[in-house]
């Protein structure tokens, strides 16, 4: 039986935490949980962590940008967060750029890339990306109106919870 | 085993990592196949690791091409062969339609 | 190496007249150390192999060619990391000859003996040869990787903000260091920039610019933004005429650019107003 990747949800993000090297199929089956939790829920981002990843493959990579893809049809982000250095170099040397999926350094960042704050504009994938955070209102920092307010996760998570959407 | 013969965290994973690659190629287009590893010593006294993958499969056609980035029989990305390469110090490829696969890869210690 | 069993008699006249032998021996390689090593050292080193040579000779240890060939391959890259020469190293196993010769040198009936010894000893030179160069290249492939760590520093330019001045040819070897201290160091300082300055690498061509974007992809895996500083007008030049392109990578002519380029991209803003003392770069939006 394989393990299966707990996916929590916290107001309208999806948190996946990888803590080992996974099988294929409990792989597949987290893109097939999260496809179902993203229908289900309407949540808008996707924050998957990997800091305790050691291992990631073209396969496990090929998952993570269809899971990219997937969250995109419905209209929700995807951000992968905690590369391993080692894994960064490797997944370099095997050609996989990860396009279509966007990534930060931990969680926190993760947060604050998911939540409209835009870093930088990312043109990873020369467009796929662009139309969803541009409906988002993602533009100038904020402060400058829409219906969004960014909010750093920690010690702000309580306010999060009752935001009510 | 990798740590002992001293590669660094980076190659430990770039052979982990090619393993995977080619154990998956082995079970997917090879009909599954035996892995041997042993650790190695290099004439200058440097320690590595070598790993052997055998199937008993289809075999290999066209080896450059398979070796392409890019190019897949299955429906993979096609980088697994080409990527694993990349990965290790020593690649070794045998192959004929109808005798199986044999692929050592072999990484050296800095 | 062969050994048959009418090496047992030399061996057995070697072994009877062992501490002329080995003294001659010392002699003669203690003349081609110069001094490098005590002679008692050197004497204590041949001892050992002499009885190991014995043991092979005699044929009856299975273990013993090996011991002995290991020992002195062993040897060899001692000598090899202190700077002796490859002849002097040989020199090690072809006095043995010597002194062997001068030892047998009367007796008419272990020519045939003293031949199958001397090609042996032949081998054995060789072996010590080898062992010896590998090792020196050895030492200057771990002398290369401290020079390459040393010129790959990585520099904390701003909050967020780091940077790697690269000097010299980026080859293969120096962009997987570079990569793992450039990585290493985004995830220690949390930068969310990091600038490849280049304007201390003096070709960029298509080899090279695939090094640096490979650098740049996976500076962006881990979430972070890479900037090209120091590109200079010929390395421009070059690199259009190349068609190389470096896609949504930014490239800047100089570090200072890439700078206010960064901080630009973070939100911050480097201003200087006349008469109020000098600008003060604001800080991000919704920070301290």
């Amino acid at each position: 039986m394989p393990d299966r990747v707990p996916i929590i949800k916290i107001n309208k993000t999806l948190f996946v935490s990888i803590q080992v090297d996974l099988q294929d199929e409990s792989v597949m089956q987290l893109q097939e949980d999260l496809a179902e939790e993203l229908a289900a829920t309407g949540a808008r981002g996707v924050l998957i962590d990997i800091t305790a990843v050691e291992i990631v493959d073209s396969f496990i990579g090929r998952m993570l940008t269809m899971i990219g893809s997937i969250s995109r049809l419905f209209d929700a982000e995807t951000v992968l967060v905690g590369m391993r250095p080692a894994v960064a170099i490797t997944l370099t040397e095997l050609g996989l750029s990860l396009r279509g999926v966007r990534t930060a350094l931990n969680a926190e960042k993760g947060l604050e890339l998911l939540s409209g704050k835009p870093l930088w504009t990312e043109g990873t994938d020369g467009g796929a990306a662009d139309p969803v955070r541009r409906r988002r209102g993602a533009g100038p920092p904020a402060g400058t109106g829409g219906g969004r307010t960014k909010r750093a996760f920690p010690g702000r998570s309580d306010q999060a919870c009752h935001r009510g959407q | 085993m990798a740590e002992r013969s001293g590669l660094s965290l980076v190659d430990q994973t770039k052979l982990v990592t090619a393993a995977s690659e080619l154990a998956r190629n082995a079970l997917i287009h090879g009909q599954g196949g035996l892995a041997r590893l042993e650790t190695v010593t290099s004439p200058n006294g440097r320690g590595g690791v070598r790993i052997e993958f055998a199937d008993e499969g289809p075999g290999i056609g066209d080896i450059d091409l398979a070796l392409t980035d890019g190019w897949t029989s299955g429906g993979g990305l096609g980088l697994g062969l080409s990527g694993a390469r990349r990965l290790v110090d020593e690649f070794e490829l045998t192959s004929k339609p109808g005798s199986g696969t044999s692929v050592v890869v072999t990484k050296w210690s800095r | 190496m062969d050994v048959d069993s009418s090496q047992g008699r030399m061996a057995a006249y070697m072994r009877d007249h062992q501490d002329k032998v080995v003294g001659r021996w010392t002699e003669l390689v203690v003349t081609g150390v110069r001094g490098r090593i005590s002679a008692t050292e050197i004497r204590r080193e041949l001892e050992d192999l002499y009885a190991l040579v014995l043991r092979t000779m005699s044929g009856s240890d299975e273990q013993a060619t090996g011991e002995l060939r290991a020992a002195l391959s062993e040897l060899s890259r001692s000598r090899a990391r202190n700077g002796f020469s490859p002849s002097e190293t040989a020199l090690n196993m072809f006095s043995l000859k010597d002194a062997v010769y001068e030892l047998v040198a009367d007796a008419a009936d272990l020519v045939p003996e003293y031949l199958a010894f001397s090609r042996m000893v032949d081998d054995l030179g060789l072996l010590t040869f080898e062992t010896y160069a590998a090792a020196r290249e050895q030492v200057i492939a771990d002398q290369a990787l401290a020079v390459m760590e040393l010129s790959t520093p990585v520099i904390r330019l701003w909050e967020g903000i780091i940077a790697v001045p690269l000097v010299g040819t980026l080859d293969s070897a120096r962009t997987q260091l570079v990569m793992e201290t450039l990585l290493e160091a985004l995830v220690a300082s949390g930068a969310d920039h990091a600038v490849l300055d280049i304007t201390g690498v003096p070709t960029v061509d298509t080899e090279v610019a695939q090094h640096l974007l490979k650098t740049a992809g996976a500076v962006r895996l881990l979430g972070a933004e890479c900037i090209i500083s120091g590109i200079r007008p010929q390395v421009a030049q070059t690199i259009v005429s190349l068609g190389i392109e470096f896609g949504d990578i930014a490239t800047k002519a100089t570090l200072a650019d890439a700078l206010a380029y960064a901080l630009g991209r973070s939100g911050q803003s480097i201003g200087s107003s006349i008469g109020s003392g000098g600008g003060r770069p604001s800080g991000p939006p919704g920070e301290a």
